[in-house]
């Protein structure tokens, strides 16, 4: 209920800032599995993409969230848990544990996430290098569709250090699926990701 | 007829106007509708052009709705739910506006301040009827207040250019966008509450002016006066464009406070306004290198922004009003 509202709330005060326009080009907005991965300016960006994808989509696409950051009060729990439905991973890497098995796990169930594969906020224009958690979800899910998306014009709604949100029209482009080829290795494939995340900008 | 009207009270006759407005946008819907049953889908290459044109029409019907709802409800609710109305078309204008400036890091507190403190200041002036205050507050007080927190922010790279768009973007969105609720408060003696004829009188004769200007200038395309800026404008259509809206004016001085000669002028000076102002943003636009403002994906599509629509009337409105005030010592 509270979790509702809450998610209701913050989607118009999106749409009110940003307008959060999705442009699908090179794949409709299907209730396919997928994962949309995506450049990383703005702690904006994860509600960016929900917002903007359709309300069917936003249902089946969880995001992803630090374990040790976003469990720390009740709230942050409740709002990761409840109203976006996040999958917990753990950044520090313990000796027993695959960080990536509780996406494996989301994605066995049949969910979509969304990945920003740089790992960290950039703030120049670039993406940087994208981590390799990418390449091991393709390649242990090959039937996935991986969609690249590129989020424009969030970093100026709220830059790092401030805390008032500022009107700025924001929209995500959502490009062709990419999928891993047959015996890719890992640096070409996530060199080719970054491509099609940055390539989508001139679209 | 006209005495009929007259013994009508004044909402009434404005709801009257209400009924003959939806009225004629229903026909027109209606019309457009039958004519959609009759089309076949077809390759040739005429086929494509007549699917924009057939789009464009209904964009244009689509935003006529909108905006006729949108004054129905404002009249309907009262002055402060209309102001509070047109307040919400500014911050939406302004948004679009912002979004095409390209703004730095050190422009964040200024845009806070002027999306969150002054646009809601002015309107609420606006709103208490405080005329002198409100014709004063943004050109004198946000004036100086804004670049003081923009050079606070200590970043000197291209400051007067990012100041002067903020400047202008708040002059056009909030400043002139506010004088259309100011129309509808302005106390005419012997014309209370009627202020809703005078914002009608003036949207429609601008848009009159605006329409005409656009299918003359289809019609019998001549040379272009500024190719760099617009394709499309040209003197012979934009002075048929604004005798069209000192026509319209002509026949709808009935009901304005204005005798028909004071009408013609007054509308005169709005088209002037309104269609040169529009000639502006359009210079604007190219600068930077955009066909409408609003979201990027869609300005391909054909269907423009918000301020595309509203910007003629946030160059007409303050004229109109200030020389209204001069005319008539109110």
């Amino acid at each position: 209920m509270f979790a509702k509202l809450m998610s209701g709330f913050l989607l118009g005060l999106v749409r009110l800032l940003t307008g959060a326009q999705a442009r699908w080009h090179g794949c409709p907005p299907k209730a396919e599995q997928r994962i949309y991965f995506a450049n990383h300016q703005s702690h904006a960006d994860l509600v960016m993409i929900w917002a903007a994808l359709p309300e069917e989509l936003r249902s089946i696409t969880r995001p992803i969230a630090a374990r040790d950051y976003w469990t720390k009060s009740a709230f942050k729990r409740w709002l990761t848990s409840a109203v976006f439905n996040a999958v917990y991973v753990a950044r520090q890497r313990s000796e027993d544990e695959d960080p990536l098995e509780p996406l494996v796990e989301a994605l066995a169930r049949g969910d979509s996430l969304v990945i920003f594969p740089e790992g960290t906020r950039s703030s120049r224009g670039e993406p940087q290098a994208f981590k390799s958690g990418l390449y091991h979800l393709a390649a242990r899910l090959p039937e996935v569709a991986l969609v690249p998306g590129w989020i424009d014009n969030v970093q100026r709604v709220m830059p790092k250090g401030e805390v008032v949100p500022v009107p700025i029209l924001c929209s995500v482009t959502f490009g062709a699926p990419i999928a891993l080829e047959p015996g890719e290795e890992r640096r070409p494939f996530l060199d080719r990701a970054r491509r099609a995340v940055m390539a989508l900008r001139e679209v | 007829m006209n005495s009929f009207l007259r013994t009508l009270t004044t909402s009434q006759q404005i709801g009257a106007l209400f009924i003959v407005v939806f009225g004629v946008l229903s026909l027109a819907t209606l019309w457009g509708f039958f004519r959609s049953l009759r089309e076949h889908a077809s390759d040739d290459p005429q086929a494509e052009a007549h699917a924009q044109k057939v789009k464009r029409f209904w964009g244009l019907i689509k935003t006529s709705w909108v905006m006729a709802t949108v004054f129905w409800i404002g009249w309907a609710l009262g002055d402060t739910v209309a102001t509070v109305l047109f307040a919400i078309v500014g911050f939406f204008a302004l948004r679009e506006f912002i979004t095409l400036s390209p703004t730095r890091r050190g422009d964040h507190r200024s845009l806070v301040l002027a999306f969150f403190v002054v646009l809601p200041l002015q309107f609420t002036i606006v709103g208490s009827r405080m005329f002198d205050l409100f014709t004063v507050f943004i050109p004198v007080y946000v004036f100086l207040a804004l670049p003081v927190v923009s050079a606070l922010a200590n970043d000197p790279q291209r400051f007067l250019e990012r100041n002067a768009k903020l400047q202008w973007g708040i002059m056009v969105c909030v400043y002139g966008m506010s004088h259309v609720p100011a129309l509808l408060l302005l106390d005419f003696p012997g014309y209370r509450e009627k202020g809703a004829f005078l914002v009608f009188f003036l949207v429609f004769v601008v848009q009159t002016c605006m329409l005409v200007q656009h299918l003359v200038g289809q019609r019998f395309p001549h040379k272009p006066v500024a190719p760099q800026v617009s394709q499309s404008f040209q003197w012979a259509s934009w002075l048929a464009g604004v005798a069209a809206g000192g026509l319209a004016a002509g026949l709808l001085s009935f009901i304005t406070p204005f005798k028909p000669g004071q009408a013609l002028g007054m509308a005169l000076l709005a088209c002037f306004a309104g269609s040169l102002g529009h000639l502006v943003m359009k210079a604007l636009k190219r600068d930077r290198g955009v066909t409408s403002w609003g979201m990027q994906g869609m300005s391909v599509t054909g269907a423009g922004g918000l301020l595309d629509r509203v910007d003629a009337l946030c160059f007409a409105a303050p004229v109109f009003f200030h020389s209204t005030r001069w005319y008539f010592g109110l």
